[in-house]
């Protein structure tokens, strides 16, 4: 289930619009994970604070929205292009992938809420389709 | 036996009790069939489903869309016995309709999506945890009887 063209040109232009928005997005998606999935909590045990808009909940929100605009500014070689942040989380963080697509639902949930007229299906199949993408690309050094 | 706690209850009823089933239903069920294509299959007899548009618009997704959604008013009025509450429909999608049961966890995340846009900031991060929980106990309840 490859990106094809009219995919990153929906994610590309999707992008456009919410990137203001990335680290309310982030925090926001990082707040329902951690609420909604409470074993993702396992992984921020060294986290003071785990409610949502805590200080390390925004601050870790705004690094992975960003690694996400990288991501998108890669979307025609996501596997080399995020090369190092797949060691990183293969090796360092090792965070189990199962949990990239718990993100990347949290994700979705939060464009539907904050974006809901602009978040179409067209728009969420293709950001499922790149938020998996990069969920393999991040997979790669793991094994 | 699933426990719920009396805000748990609460937050189903109240979005159950609000819900433009007309409007949500096939919103659901069209957004299903466009991300996640191969749920078409199932379809086949429905008409135009070629494209999005077509999907959107196609009137008698609308109306199964609609059906499906009235389908869990069943589980919110028995919500400490879903699982009993499903049986015989779990039986008919598994022996009649043939439908893979990791299906009905797509249309669930796809509903999740649809309230959420629409109930916006009130989808707090709560009300998303318990209508999940509640999804995922109905979505259990009708894979039950495959064998």
């Amino acid at each position: 289930m490859s990106l094809t063209t009219k995919d990153k040109d929906t994610v590309k232009a999707f992008w456009t619009k919410v990137s203001g928005k990335a680290e309310d997005i982030g925090s926001d998606a990082l707040s329902r994970m951690l609420l909604v999935y409470p074993q993702t909590k396992t992984y921020f045990a060294h986290w003071k604070d785990l409610s949502p808009s805590s200080a390390p909940v925004k601050k870790h929100g705004r690094t992975v929205m960003s690694g996400i605009g990288d991501a998108v500014s890669k979307i025609d070689n996501l596997t080399s292009g995020l090369l190092n942040l797949s060691e990183l989380h293969a090796f360092t963080l090792r965070v189990d992938p199962a949990n990239f697509k718990i993100l990347s639902h949290n994700l979705l949930v939060v464009f539907a809420i904050m974006f809901p007229s602009y978040f179409t299906p067209e728009v969420h199949v293709a950001m499922d389709k790149f938020l998996s993408a990069v969920a393999l690309a991040l997979s790669e050094k793991y094994r | 036996m699933v426990e719920w706690t009396e805000q748990e209850r609460t937050i189903i009823t109240t979005i159950f009790s609000n819900l433009d089933y007309e409007d949500v239903g096939p919103k659901a069920l069209a957004r299903c069939l466009i991300v996640y294509p191969w749920t078409q299959r199932y379809f086949a007899s429905f008409g135009n489903l070629y494209n999005a548009e077509a999907i959107k618009t196609n009137p008698n997704i609308a109306a199964h869309g609609t059906k499906v959604l009235h389908g869990l008013d069943r589980a919110v009025k028995n919500l400490d016995n879903i699982k009993a509450t499903y049986a015989e429909l779990s039986v008919l999608h598994s022996e009649k309709l043939h439908v893979d049961p990791d299906n009905f966890k797509l249309l669930a995340d796809c509903l999740t999506i649809v309230i959420a846009a629409k109930l916006g900031s009130a989808f707090t991060p709560e009300t998303q945890a318990a209508f999940q929980k509640f999804l995922a106990v109905v979505v259990s309840a009708l894979g039950r009887q495959y064998h």
